[in-house]
């Protein structure tokens, strides 16, 4: 990104070596319930004066055993615990979970089902990264970018709402599927909504590209170089901020991503500052995206049709049709009919690549699906990153890390 | 070489007990578990294999030998090929792994998770601490004999536990899970095969 924030005075700021403050050190817990660990992250800091000298985060305060449970139910049962995992991005998650199973089915989507996936993952990043962004906002000192950002995800909820019925907890995925089609008049909204937010995504960024204190705050703090951020396994914007371009919706297309235009930005200096540009530029992508897709929205099914086992007939058949009925009553009792073996996916997710890892014994429970949550990832170079920082500074790289811990701790 | 050349043929040459694995997706990889570190420096400096998206364990029941199986998953940042690696741990009542945490720092976290939640050591590891539950706590919960519900345990402050005598219930549960596992009946997915003493006749039992 080539956007240029020099100031004279930087350079002088930038605590090039640990100043020596004697050999005295200060213990202190940040978190878990700080405001800027957005949840329950807590990170056990080591401190020399104002500089850190050690941080050792300390998750899993909200680990609900996720892998355990999804080992004792059927695979449609688990969807409404993917919601859970990146709370701010439900519809991501759901479309992650459902494309990894069906992997395992060898299941492949007509094409209306993935349009539709494309734009609610688009919408869901959004969604995600707006909140990111005006929390990121908040914990350097700039409130009003916050009010901004949810006014625009109220107005998403409302769509997910008319979508799937839940503001927040959306669970609209199936496998082979979804819960149902896309409304009358949706795509229109969705397309409307977007007409209405590039203006006022291009406001509310203007609040802080430029704004002289956040670039303060933000530029050339918590730097990561690239091979860093390979090493330790950094996806998402995180990564591309680092200046790598790695983008799986462009390097391994799910869903039909292939057929769509977009362009993947990647930060050059890998600072706090350029993971927020990446951040903001992906939106403007994203509304790219939904724009194509919904101009040319496919007809026909919405669901694989041929999938007898693994996805429920409609409704009016069920309760008509006596072969619809058992096939029904199948698929609630034992679940859809998975083949043996094992299926590893992940999905190009606001935070970062979500993977799920099945393996199957056949029959319609998991034997183990394990969840690779890019939270987890990315915050395992906070003891690398942190050390050398300011106090100060944490809460901005934190920010810019833009991490859940509802899928950190899964 | 590049990530994109065929990692089967580069792995059966460079290291010839490598065997295939079964896979719905990716090239997949038995290795032996003396050998992993070998393989997993070849994949990333040889083949390309630059990203190591995730490191998890299978547990296949206690009546299995092999037990355990820890599982990678690398990622080619240049070539983005998946390929994935697995190897069987020797010894199922303690079970123990080469780490990988010499070759991506990222490995840390992810052995730590697979410790915490099955036992598995890793030999090599600098801090091979609980991640996600408690220091103390005393079981591996992905284990396949470790109930759902949980078990009976002590609070993580000893100190606390002893003053208030409350310790970590497990998760009321009334039977479940609800659903049929693979190979059983229906039947034995009904909630009031498992658990006949809360029904229609009889009051749910309260709880201690």
């Amino acid at each position: 990104m080539a956007t240029e924030y020099t100031f004279p005075e930087n350079a002088a700021k930038a605590p090039a070596a640990a100043p020596d403050f004697g050999p005295e050190r200060m213990s202190i817990s940040m978190g878990p319930s700080h405001p800027s660990t957005h949840g329950v992250l807590r990170l056990q800091l080591e401190l020399d004066g104002e500089v850190v000298t050690k941080a050792d985060p300390v998750v899993g305060y909200l680990h609900r055993g996720d892998e355990k449970i999804a080992e004792n139910m059927t695979y449609n049962q688990f969807v409404p615990y993917t919601d859970r995992l990146d709370y701010l991005a439900p519809l991501a998650n759901n479309v992650a979970y459902a494309i990894a199973v069906e992997r395992l089915a060898g299941l492949e989507m007509p094409p209306r089902c993935q349009a539709t996936r494309v734009v609610i993952s688009e919408l869901a990043r959004i969604s995600s990264h707006l909140m990111g962004l005006g929390a990121f906002g908040i914990d350097v000192g700039a409130w009003t970018v916050f009010l901004y950002t949810f006014t625009e995800r109220e107005k998403l909820y409302r769509l997910f709402e008319e979508l799937t019925g839940a503001r927040f907890t959306t669970s609209y995925t199936r496998i082979g599927g979804a819960a149902r089609d896309v409304p009358d008049g949706w795509l229109d909204r969705v397309g409307a909504f977007c007409d209405q937010f590039l203006p006022i995504l291009e406001e509310t960024l203007a609040l802080l590209t430029r704004n002289r204190i956040f670039i303060d705050r933000t530029a050339d703090i918590g730097v990561i170089n690239k091979e860093d951020a390979i090493a330790y396994g950094l996806t998402g914007p995180n990564l591309r901020g680092c200046g790598v371009p790695l983008d799986l919706r462009k390097d391994r297309p799910y869903s039909g991503y292939e057929q769509y235009e977009f362009d993947v930005p990647v930060g050059s200096k890998g600072d706090s500052f350029d993971r927020y540009l990446c951040r903001g530029e992906e939106m403007r992508q994203s509304v790219r995206i939904i724009r194509q897709a919904i101009k040319n929205f496919p007809g026909g099914a919405w669901y694989a049709e041929d999938a007898k086992r693994i996805f429920a007939p409609p409704k009016d058949k069920i309760l008509t049709s006596m072969e619809e009925l058992i096939q029904n009553f199948m698929l609630v009792t034992e679940g859809p009919q998975m083949p043996p073996g094992e299926v590893y996916f992940e999905a190009e997710n606001p935070k970062g690549a979500l993977g799920f890892f099945v393996v199957s014994k056949g029959g319609g429970v998991p034997w183990r699906l394990k969840i690779r949550s890019p939270s987890f990832c990315n915050l395992s170079i906070l003891p690398k990153v942190c050390v050398g920082a300011m106090l100060t500074d944490i809460v901005a790289i934190l920010g810019s890390f833009d991490f859940v811990m509802g899928e950190c701790d899964r | 070489m590049t990530a994109t050349a065929d990692v089967a043929t580069f792995l059966t040459e460079r290291f010839p007990l490598v065997a295939g694995r079964p896979s719905l997706d990716y090239p997949a990889f038995n290795a032996p578990a003396a050998q992993v570190l070998e393989v997993l420096r070849g994949l990333r400096d040889e083949a390309g294999y630059d990203l190591l998206a995730d490191v998890t364990a299978i547990d296949w029941s206690a009546a299995k030998s092999p037990r355990f199986t820890v599982v990678w998953h690398l990622f080619s940042t240049v070539g983005h090929q998946y390929v994935r690696l697995a190897a069987d741990c020797a010894d199922d009542a303690h079970p123990s792994m080469p780490s990988a945490t010499g070759l991506w720092p990222g490995a840390n976290w992810h052995e730590r998770e697979a410790y915490d939640m099955f036992g598995l050591t890793f030999a090599g590891h600098p801090d091979l601490r609980r991640i996600l539950m408690w220091d103390g706590y005393p079981y591996f919960p992905l284990r396949k004999d470790f109930p759902l519900a949980g078990l009976d345990t002590a609070l993580p402050d000893l100190a606390v536990a002893d003053e208030t005598g409350v310790s970590v219930k497990p998760a009321p549960y009334m039977g479940g899970p609800f659903v049929a596992a693979p190979g059983s009946t229906i039947e034995a997915g009904e909630p009031r095969a498992k658990d006949q003493s809360w029904s229609e006749g009889q009051e749910k039992p309260k709880e201690t």
